[in-house]
């Protein structure tokens, strides 16, 4: 199983698109840096994550999300916030790791 | 360069700047004075907290024109000009003041 | 050094616009954005400021990077009124996309619609997008 990191903007880049285009069903995806603007609902680019969020993981970190002033913005439903202890647990949990830059 | 302040070692940059803003204290301050040849009065240390309040609030040091703009706001006309202010921090008040203010140089000062 | 006016009353000033599109710590962009913002209105010229596609996110509320270390500069866009900064432009429809509105940002800003924003960056002397 793999765990996927996005790091950049799904508004700016389609890194979580293609993501999601080739992940494979019972991966997880975990949203760090500016990649956490793709996790919260209301957006335009939310109807992506929901479509997979039945085959998929998702995690979000969260002093990513606090330093970008939207701890307070509800996240897509399913979505699991975790801090750097859990992002270690994550890549320690799945037998490999892929980062989408 | 850097100052010595009870045994521990605060590094500036080469325009005589303090580099970490958190070893900033009042003794500090008067050494950094005495390096520019100031003798801290009452009214220099109220120009010092004022800008040592601006970048707590805005997390920058202000250019001198918005510096004499809020001080005139804060302090009135009589403290908020150029002229006050320089007889204070002959060398420019942005840029002296900041500097014993432990703060970076001020933004919009090339 | 720009300590008293050298440019005086006789010095060029330009009708400059910054467009801020890029969402805040990802990158240094919007960062250094912000000092030329700052070095240009502390030279009195005439300064506009635009927030488009992520530009956005730098106006967010509530920003707290204490977590990832790294400077909170969010704080700074309300000096911009002190530099005199009071054209400051929020494109609408990247708002929208981002389920944001006016009232999440740190700073009053107008907030205007791709169609307007075009008139305005055509009246521009120098444009800087970043």
């Amino acid at each position: 199983m793999m765990l996927h990191t996005i790091n950049k903007s799904p508004f700016e880049r389609n890194a979580l698109q293609s993501c999601l285009r080739l992940a494979k069903k019972g991966h997880a995806v975990l949203l760090i840096e500016d990649g956490v603007y793709g996790a919260f609902q209301g957006t335009a680019v939310a109807a992506q994550i929901a479509e997979r969020m039945a085959d998929m993981k998702f995690y979000v970190l969260q002093p990513d999300i606090d330093a970008r002033g939207l701890g307070e913005s509800p996240l897509i439903d399913g979505i699991t916030p975790v801090d750097y202890g859990g992002f270690v647990d994550l890549v320690a949990e799945y037998e490999a790791t892929q980062a989408w830059l | 360069m850097a100052y010595q302040m009870n045994g521990t070692s605060v590094e500036t940059d080469e325009e005589g700047y303090i580099t970490d803003i958190s070893l900033w204290s009042k003794d500090l301050a008067d050494l950094i004075a005495q390096d520019e040849n100031i003798d801290m009065t009452d009214d220099h240390w109220e120009v010092v907290n004022f800008l040592r309040d601006y970048y707590e609030e805005y997390q920058i040091a202000p250019a001198i024109r918005v510096l004499t703009k809020a001080v005139k706001k804060s302090l009135g006309p009589d403290k908020g000009n150029s002229k006050y202010l320089y007889e204070l921090f002959p060398y420019g008040p942005a840029k002296q003041a900041c500097k014993i203010a432990g703060l970076p140089k001020p933004t919009g000062c090339i | 050094m720009h300590e008293e006016d050298e440019f005086g009353e006789s010095g060029v000033v330009k009708r400059f616009m910054y467009v801020n599109r890029k969402a805040p710590y990802g990158t240094i962009y919007a960062l250094e954005c912000l000092e030329m913002i700052l070095i240009a209105a502390a030279f009195d010229q005439d300064v506009s400021v635009v927030f488009a596609d992520d530009g956005v996110y730098q106006l967010k509320k509530g920003q707290d990077t204490k977590a990832v270390n790294m400077k909170n500069f969010s704080p700074t866009y309300r000096a911009l009124d002190d530099y005199d900064v009071e054209k400051i432009y929020v494109e609408k429809e990247s708002l929208e996309a981002r389920g944001l509105s006016a009232d999440d940002l740190v700073i009053p800003v107008e907030v205007v619609a791709a169609a307007d924003l075009v008139e305005i960056m055509a009246a521009q002397d120098v444009v800087l997008s970043s």
